[in-house]
């Protein structure tokens, strides 16, 4: 049966058409294959979420090796719901880039785009679905190889230092990961995360333990640049071609969010991460400072892919701030926001691509008085601005009410305050677009021919329509995320 | 044998890890800097490895011969870390080629600075 074979399939489809775009060349064919890989994904992932939800948890052998010799991939309530948004942005992407890509990489280049594109993909999609810390680590360095090769096919010369800077830093917070496993094997002896999460308790806190805990968690941290270790991302995300850009911010730094869910809920437990250790303090005062920092810094960019960046890097706080309250609704928030941020930075910044394409560049400069020539596109940005503000009505409210639920459940009243307060700021930087694009006077040097092409702005608009639709109806996203969240603190099957 | 002779191969590894790492941290120069990255991987070989290895042990072959077993699974697993180690020195190295062609040089600072100056420029 294939549909058993499901879970295997999802992340050998778009891994086996990487080399086989390769061995095809053809920039039409390539682009062809990647959307078939992506929508098998995303088709994919939507069968599994739907089993899961009605069936519970399912493990696979791979190679008909049981778990924990061999390597499981295993499908819970909470890698269906990463899964879900992953293949989702990977199947929106994948046919925008066509235009995106013919526009800004050279001709010879295309078919490379979407061999990486397809790599990146199945990498993402390996480290959410598989159930084996060492594995998960192979994975991690295939997205991350594809993503130093997506940042570096940047028009701009500085794509390449922001890719090697990457490429360094990420190493160093993969090999970190890896030395924490290590640890973890040689204190338990096993690989597998159920089995290790099974065996840890007797040798709870040892030295070793406690080593691999703080391994893990800066390595992981550096993945998704939770500050001060954000250093890499307002440059990747600034330099690398949009439809990339659109990928990464979408996806790959909520993957890394995701293992660190799981590590800390699952392989170490609640009991030793957020009762024995401080680890919610130093996650709620670094997030503190990401949002606020970032945020402002944000406010002050000349240039918008940039303000988009340093706002993701604000965003990505509010997701460790609800990991960080470690209460039933901190974590629902803490997942639903992971879901909402990867809809609403991937509309924002498809929506950037478009421009890019238009107006060749995304300086503010060349942004005044856009609503003119590009209607369509700025509504697009404002709607999903709003939906980053937090604006009820958009998605990005329901997390933050999650959030400040969260907050005042744990007893701390002023870290909602916060999350409102610093909300404002975000107003501050969403403004800066509108002021440019509807109530400044065209520059001199504005000539913009018009609207993105078509199949780039409907792409763009089903994901602003996305992050409208799950303002209203939150049926999938809090009630995936609650299970979620059920799931991580012991409550739930 | 004293205890911190005993985990002599302990040491080595803390040696590597922390010399690579210091090494990227205070190398200005591209190259360097993948040097001493991957002398911190090679570092989480021996740390996987070493402890695997049981003195007089064999590879796991099933006969009446052999009663001491070394562990084979920390072999398995570095040889794929080795080469996501190589792919990531490789790609590292055709990145810093390319730097080499755009800017000139492959001394961060000097880097640093032609960008400043073609900011300036603008």
């Amino acid at each position: 049966m294939t549909l058993e074979h499901l879970p295997a399939l999802q992340v050998m489809v778009p891994l086996a058409a990487a080399p086989l775009i390769v061995l095809l060349r053809h920039a039409g064919f390539a682009w062809a294959l990647a959307v078939a890989a992506s929508l098998f994904a995303f088709g994919a992932s939507l069968a599994l979420a739907l089993e899961v939800s009605r069936a519970g948890a399912i493990s696979y052998a791979m190679g008909n090796w049981p778990p924990p010799w061999g390597i499981e991939y295993r499908v819970d309530a909470l890698s269906a719901f990463v899964l879900v948004l992953v293949s989702a942005v990977g199947a929106l992407v994948a046919p925008y880039a066509r235009r995106s890509v013919a526009a800004e990489l050279p001709r010879e280049q295309h078919y490379l785009y979407y061999a990486v594109h397809c790599l990146c993909l199945a990498g993402l999609l390996g480290m959410t679905i598989t159930g084996d810390a060492f594995n998960l680590f192979v994975f991690m360095e295939i997205a991350s190889l594809s993503m130093y090769v997506l940042i570096a096919l940047g028009r701009d010369r500085r794509a390449l230092l922001a890719s090697y800077q990457y490429l360094i830093l990420g190493t160093i917070g993969a090999t970190f990961y890896v030395i924490g496993v290590g640890l973890l094997y040689l204190a338990t002896g096993t690989l597998n995360i159920a089995d290790l999460a099974a065996r840890l308790p007797e040798a709870q806190a040892t030295r070793a333990v406690l080593a691999a805990l703080a391994f893990i968690t800066v390595g992981v941290s550096l993945k998704l640049a939770l500050f001060p270790l954000h250093l890499w991302l307002p440059n990747a995300y600034a330099y690398a071609p949009s439809a990339a850009t659109a990928f990464l911010a979408a996806t790959a730094t909520k993957v890394s969010v995701y293992v660190l869910l799981r590590f800390y809920f699952t392989v170490f437990g609640a009991p030793l991460v957020v009762d024995a250790l401080p680890v919610p303090q130093i996650l709620t005062g670094l997030s503190i400072i990401a949002i606020v920092s970032a945020s402002l810094v944000a406010v002050w960019q000349a240039d918008l892919k940039r303000l988009l960046a340093y706002s993701s890097v604000a965003q990505i706080g509010y997701i460790t701030l609800g990991i960080g309250m470690a209460t039933r609704d901190g974590l629902t928030a803490a997942v639903v926001h992971l879901f909402n941020h990867g809809i609403t930075k991937g509309a924002l910044f498809l929506l950037v691509g478009g421009i890019a394409l238009r107006a060749g560049s995304v300086d503010f400069g060349r942004l005044r008085g856009l609503a003119r020539t590009m209607p369509l596109t700025c509504l697009g940005v404002t709607l999903a601005g709003l939906s980053l503000i937090g604006v009820p009505g958009t998605a990005g409210f329901i997390s933050k009410w999650y959030l400040v639920l969260g907050a005042i459940e744990a007893g701390q009243a002023w870290l909602a305050a916060l999350v409102v307060l610093t909300s404002l700021i975000a107003v501050a930087y969403v403004w800066r677009f509108v002021e440019a694009a509807y109530l400044s006077e065209p520059g001199s040097g504005t000539a913009v021919a018009g609207e993105a092409p078509l199949a780039m702005l409907a792409v763009s608009w089903v994901m602003v329509a996305a992050c409208v639709w799950f303002g209203f109806d939150t049926s999938f996203t809090v009630q995936g995320a609650r299970r979620a969240a059920e799931l991580m603190l012991g409550a739930a099957p | 044998m004293p205890a911190f002779a005993s985990h002599y191969t302990y040491w080595i590894t803390v040696l590597l890890m922390a010399a690579g790492l210091y090494i990227v941290v205070a190398r200005g120069n591209l190259v360097k800097k993948l040097i001493g990255l991957s002398i911190f991987q090679t570092s989480v070989y021996l740390l996987y490895i070493a402890p695997g290895k049981l003195i007089g042990g064999t590879a796991p072959i099933l006969s009446e011969a052999f009663k001491v077993y070394s562990n084979p699974l920390p072999h398995v697993l570095i040889l794929t870390a080795i080469v996501v180690g190589i792919a990531t020195l490789a790609l590292g190295l055709a990145i810093v080629v390319r730097i080499r062609e755009a800017y000139g040089s492959i001394e961060e600072d000097e880097i640093v600075a032609a960008d400043r100056d073609a900011g300036d420029r603008e």
